[in-house]
């Protein structure tokens, strides 16, 4: 288990101080897939260099199993980042030393003898699905397979640990896939915790079993992947999720009322609500945005109705809307706000 | 003097037997001497060209600021002094170590104190190359400092490191040839007694033909292995 305790971190640049992060609280059960999101500059990277002492925090702690990082002597520490290792964006191998060299430097950097550490290495390129590879040179590989050693090469000390820092962003959506699984497989087979960090939510949706949210160095929203894709309470998340969203729908028609309509894991061969609601209600609702997305065979995300007419057929609509299986409603904020005021 | 007679019969019928009997010892004290003043001065500018990476304060075994700058400071110094001017500088010290200043092995202790400092900065620009994220890399794994220097930043830089020590070999020969001035051997020694003093152009010409020779199967060699060694080239 690892725990983030009030972490924070500050940098000193020539500009003055940047808070890169503000207590972060985070806990990460074994077994986990935990997905930590952002955009560029959220303090994905420096969250993620900072569970390995990369970087030192400025304040708050690190715990590994209740073990504090921040405590452990030089030697202590290394040897902790053995239990904690990290596969990059770049991949970050040698290039002037074999795919076979690179996987055994673990392992020779430990102290381990040349036979065993061979030995392990060839079984981990087999385990990552290049046996072949072993004699080839980084750069005669495709980027997936480069990864692919990559993950070898963190795997060769045994880790508890394996953080993936934006892991998959140099790579093509199909490889992408593929690398996912191999992490996926490693997590189920080895027991491995693994933590992702990205800015595509298409990877946490794909691998990660739980989620937290950076935004400007601080945890929005944390939680079940399903629980938040469902219902994203933090403007961040949303427009991680729904980034199709996140501009042109916020302009109201004078006098108009908006709707949200949530689907929280509806069957994905939902009945066709808004013909329905045509027909039964006689309220033609217009759809001015939506975005849902399947996890697993459900469906999740929101869809932006415009409602015509008086306040009442708003509240008919909103109540037909609710019976609904699996759909939550909501009146649109800004618009309750501005009926408010009138 | 008198050029147009530079390359008469005579004096080229001269050129040739002084080729024939003085240039192979020439040019082995110009080799040897070359070679024996990059060996010392590799071995003390390759460990100084690391401390200059790793010892920086954003590098991966930070040394006190005051140390760094003395080393920057003292390489700075000896890489400013002319050669020729270096060389009658430091005649005691040379003196001490080989107990004369005259000769081709006493020239190798002045080419060796010219030689570390541009060793030292050619050795730390080639380090300076070595991709960051790949010593994260190593950092993340547990390396410590030496291990970093040791497996990784000293053989990920190894083309580099070949090409910029036959840059080295290439001018430490250059000044060999100065050194022939101040009672150092080999080619230039040849090429100035009898070029500038005796006026004998054709065997001038000869020795710097020679040298010219001599620079380009260094340099050729040292593309062709560093090329050679370089895994990141992929039709290898």
């Amino acid at each position: 288990m690892i725990e983030l305790r009030n972490l924070s971190k500050l940098f000193t640049t020539v500009d003055g101080p940047v808070d890169a992060l503000k207590h972060i609280n985070l806990t990460v059960q074994d077994g986990d897939i935990y997905g930590i999101i952002g955009m560029s500059g959220a303090g994905k990277s420096t969250l993620v260099r900072c569970i390995n002492m990369l970087e030192k925090p400025t304040e708050g702690s690190v715990l590994l199993d209740g073990k504090d990082m921040g405590t452990l002597t030089e030697k202590e520490l290394r040897a902790m980042r053995r239990k904690i290792t990290m596969i990059f964006q770049g991949f970050n191998l040698l290039m002037q030393r074999t795919c076979l060299k690179n996987v055994m430097l673990p392992m020779k950097l430990g102290g381990m003898d040349r036979a065993r550490a061979e030995k392990r290495a060839r079984e981990l390129l087999e385990l990552v699905g290049l046996p072949d590879k072993a004699n080839s040179y980084p750069a005669q590989l495709s980027g997936g397979q480069q990864q692919r050693v990559a993950i070898a090469r963190a795997l060769a000390t045994e880790p508890q640990v394996l953080l993936c820092d934006e892991a998959t962003s140099a790579l093509d959506p199909k490889t992408t896939h593929a690398i996912l699984e191999l992490i996926r497989d490693i997590n189920e087979k080895l027991g491995i915790t693994v933590i992702v960090i990205t800015h595509q939510m298409s990877v946490v949706q794909e691998v990660c079993n739980r989620v937290a949210i950076l935004e400007n160095g601080v945890v929005v929203e944390e939680g079940e992947v399903s629980e938040v894709f469902s219902n994203p309470r933090a403007d961040a998340t949303r427009n991680l999720i729904y980034p199709e969203l996140s501009e042109g729908v916020n302009i109201f028609r004078e006098g108009g009322q908006r709707v949200r309509v949530i689907f929280n894991g509806a069957m994905a061969s939902r009945e066709p609500l808004i013909a329905k609601m045509a027909v039964e209600c006689r309220i033609l609702a217009s759809i001015v945005g939506a975005s849902t997305r399947s996890v697993g065979d459900r469906a999740y995300g929101y869809m932006l109705l415009d409602i015509p007419g008086t306040p009442e057929d708003l509240a008919r609509a909103v109540s037909y809307l609710s019976k609904m299986p699996d759909i939550t409603v909501q009146v649109e904020a800004e618009y309750a706000a501005k009926e408010g005021q009138a | 003097m008198n050029f147009a007679n530079a390359f008469t019969p005579e004096r080229l019928q001269e050129a040739w037997e002084c080729f024939l009997n003085e240039f192979p010892l020439a040019i082995w004290e110009t080799l040897y001497s070359t070679l024996l003043a990059t060996l010392f001065a590799v071995v003390i500018g390759l460990p100084l060209g690391v401390l200059l990476v790793t010892g920086e304060q954003k590098g991966i075994r930070p040394l006190p600021r005051p140390l760094m700058s003395f080393l920057n400071v003292l390489i700075n110094l000896l890489r400013s002094v002319p050669f020729i001017i270096l060389m009658v500088m430091i005649i005691p010290l040379t003196r001490v170590i080989v107990g004369t200043s005259v000769g081709t092995m006493a020239s190798v202790i002045p080419l060796t104190v010219a030689a570390f400092p541009f060793i030292a900065r050619l050795v730390e620009s080639s380090l300076r190359e070595v991709n960051p994220n790949i010593i994260e890399a190593a950092q993340s794994m547990g390396a410590g400092s030496w291990q970093i220097v040791f497996h990784v930043m000293l053989p990920e830089s190894v083309p580099s490191l070949i090409t910029n020590i036959t840059l080295a070999i290439t001018t430490i020969m250059g000044y060999t040839a100065m050194s022939g001035a101040v009672g150092g051997g080999g080619l230039g020694k040849l090429a100035l007694s009898y070029g500038y003093q005796r006026y004998r152009f054709a065997i001038l010409y000869l020795a710097v033909i020679v040298l010219v020779i001599i620079t380009q199967i260094i340099q050729s060699f040292g593309t062709w292995l560093a090329r050679k060694c370089d895994r990141r080239l992929k039709e290898k």
